[in-house]
């Protein structure tokens, strides 16, 4: 059967997020293996830099428009990309692994009689099968598997696949303005957190765990992170104790991360949070105990006293920054 | 009312992983297994749901899974969940099979709303609850950290990257539960003891082939532990050599 590639692609307040371009460029990769067409779908308002994926994709992208589309509605999205699905008989469908992908693919796969796989950190083609892998058990085993069905709906994690600019794009926009939406759960506000970059979607991140000792001193680890331009992470423990928020938790029961560059500060690195980050690019770790379970999986360490080693790291990174 | 809550059983989040033999599945000798831990807010979500609702509200929980299952089960109901079913298999389904069985049960007990984990510690797809709502054509809100529920309305806030999206919609409803919306009870000794007469309903269920077709679990690339720069300050500068020179990431 001749496929048929549609990748998803997301904004956030008129602006592509950049898993946009990942999701984008495994699409175009794999429609050259597959020799099949692909395009791209995105639905929103106005999109300050929509023509950047014009570099990424030899196909059309469609932007479905309507100012209401700005933000996310599960019901108006759903049926509107599931109707285009129908209509144009995709047969393979890439989403991001974000919090709008990971709640909107469920509703298309069964809106298109698909069978569906998320948060894939592989895909290969082998055999003529598309081939997924996936990790299980946050991250403490992984499978390999197919998807037997006509139609595929996957999702990608963030910050795995590479974003690769294709030479030879040639895509257009093709605008078309939507009206009849249908609201019937809808997303009415947004508040931002505090905190100022997300632990989901960071490259570096500074993470604290119990031997900071307390929340009072976790204006070290903000700092680190502040002049690193890295998020704020924290283990089970110190979420568990109230000492930090729980969206910064990394690990099983919390979030799992694979940033280029982790931080860990005291923390001993207990299963379920070395599951959730130790497929990070690089690991740091300073912590006291020289037999603690992170300096196991760290490519780097210090065996050390915290509070003397942040701040002079602190102090380091700003001195090569300025 | 009946609410719903379905709740999966799963490894403890301690388990050291091994393959088993056929290298398609976990080894599951010797693990313990619990209720998912999202789970249990769920069920926390749903006594008090029925708390508020009030009246001849009740709770009933939905599991997927073997006999062995029950130990989860009778967990849950020792929380506080009224009765519960057992949707027994033996065979390892995928999650829109999954959904399928959840959906016609739920539709049987004519539940208006519905709460899941945000996804099971297992396989960790985070899909099952939106599959099930769409199947049953119920709206869906997933990852929910904050609710309130006033007649038909529904308002929620959900977990999104760096914030929190304020969400509406109407009953008949499914929630997906993260952790941050309650504080979930213990199982009392009273509890415990009442779990004991509690009713739990066994239906056998049969799939259709499933569509996800494992070739293999693996465990991951392990890590070689990498250096020790060194145990005090006198060490930072040439770490941070390192993630500029060698590692190329500041």
């Amino acid at each position: 059967m001749q496929e048929k590639i549609l990748a998803v692609l997301e904004q956030r307040e008129g602006q592509l997020k950049k898993v946009s371009y990942e999701v984008l460029s495994l699409a175009n990769r794999l429609s050259k293996q597959l020799a099949c067409e692909c395009e791209g779908v995105i639905l929103g308002d106005e999109i300050s830099n929509i023509t950047e994926l014009n570099k990424y994709l030899s196909g059309r992208i469609v932007h479905f428009k309507n100012s209401q589309l700005n933000i996310y509605s599960p019901s108006a999205y759903s049926k509107i990309i599931s109707n285009y699905i129908n209509e144009n008989q995709f047969t393979v469908i890439v989403f991001p692994n974000t919090a709008l992908g990971i709640d909107l693919a469920p509703r298309i796969a069964i809106k298109t009689n698909s069978a569906i796989a998320t948060d894939c950190i592989k895909v290969d083609l082998i055999d003529d099968n598309l081939v997924f892998t996936k990790p299980v058990y946050a991250g403490k085993s992984l499978i390999n598997f197919k998807i037997n069905s006509e139609r595929k709906v996957f999702t990608i994690r963030p910050n795995i696949f590479k974003a690769e600019i294709n030479e030879a794009a040639n895509s257009s926009i093709e605008v078309r303005e939507v009206s009849d939406l249908d609201l019937s759960t809808k997303v009415t506000s947004y508040k931002k957190s505090e905190g100022k970059l997300d632990v989901a979607e960071a490259d570096i991140i500074v993470s604290g765990g119990r031997g900071m000792k307390g929340p009072e001193n976790f204006h070290l680890i903000e700092e680190l992170a502040e002049a690193l331009g890295a998020a704020v992470g924290a283990s089970r423990a110190v979420v568990d104790a109230g000492w930090r928020p729980h969206r910064e938790q990394v690990g099983q029961t919390g979030k799992t991360v694979s940033p280029t560059l982790y931080i860990a500060c005291g923390i001993s690195g207990a299963i379920q949070h070395l599951a959730g980050m130790s497929s990070s690019k690089y690991i740091v770790a300073i912590n006291k105990d020289k037999d603690a379970p992170i300096f196991n999986i760290a490519d780097y360490g210090i065996a050390g006293d915290v509070f003397e080693i942040i701040p002079a790291l602190t102090q380091e990174i700003k001195k090569i920054k300025s | 009312m009946k609410i719903a809550v379905c709740v999966s059983h799963v490894p403890d989040t301690a388990t050291k992983i091994k393959i088993s033999q056929d290298r398609k599945a976990i080894d599951q000798t010797g693990v313990t297994f619990i209720i998912n831990p999202y789970d249990e807010f769920a069920i926390e979500e749903a006594l008090k749901t029925k708390e508020k609702l009030g009246g001849d509200s009740s709770t009933c929980s939905i599991t997927v899974g073997d006999d062995s299952a029950k130990e989860t089960i009778r967990k849950a109901l020792a929380i506080g969940i009224d009765e519960a079913v057992l949707l027994k298999t033996d065979k390892n389904p995928d999650s829109i099979n999954i959904a399928k069985a959840l959906a016609e049960e739920i539709k049987s007990l004519d539940s208006k709303i519905v709460f899941f984990g945000k996804q099971s510690v297992d396989y960790d797809s985070g899909i099952v609850g939106q599959l099930t709502a769409e199947l049953l054509g119920y709206n869906c809100i997933s990852v929910v950290v904050d609710l309130k529920i006033e007649g038909n309305k529904v308002i929620a806030e959900r977990e999104i990257e760096g914030g929190r999206e304020v969400v509406e919609s109407e009953l008949p409803i499914v929630i997906t539960t993260q952790k941050g919306l309650n504080e979930p009870r213990y199982p009392t000794l009273k509890g415990i003891m009442a779990a004991k007469k509690k009713n739990i309903t066994e239906k056998e269920i049969h799939f259709e082939q499933t569509s996800i077709e494992i070739i293999e679990m693996n465990l991951p690339p392990s890590k070689q532990p990498g250096r020790i720069v060194g145990t005090d300050v006198s060490a930072v500068p040439e770490l941070v050599r390192l993630l500029r020179e060698e590692a190329k990431v500041i």
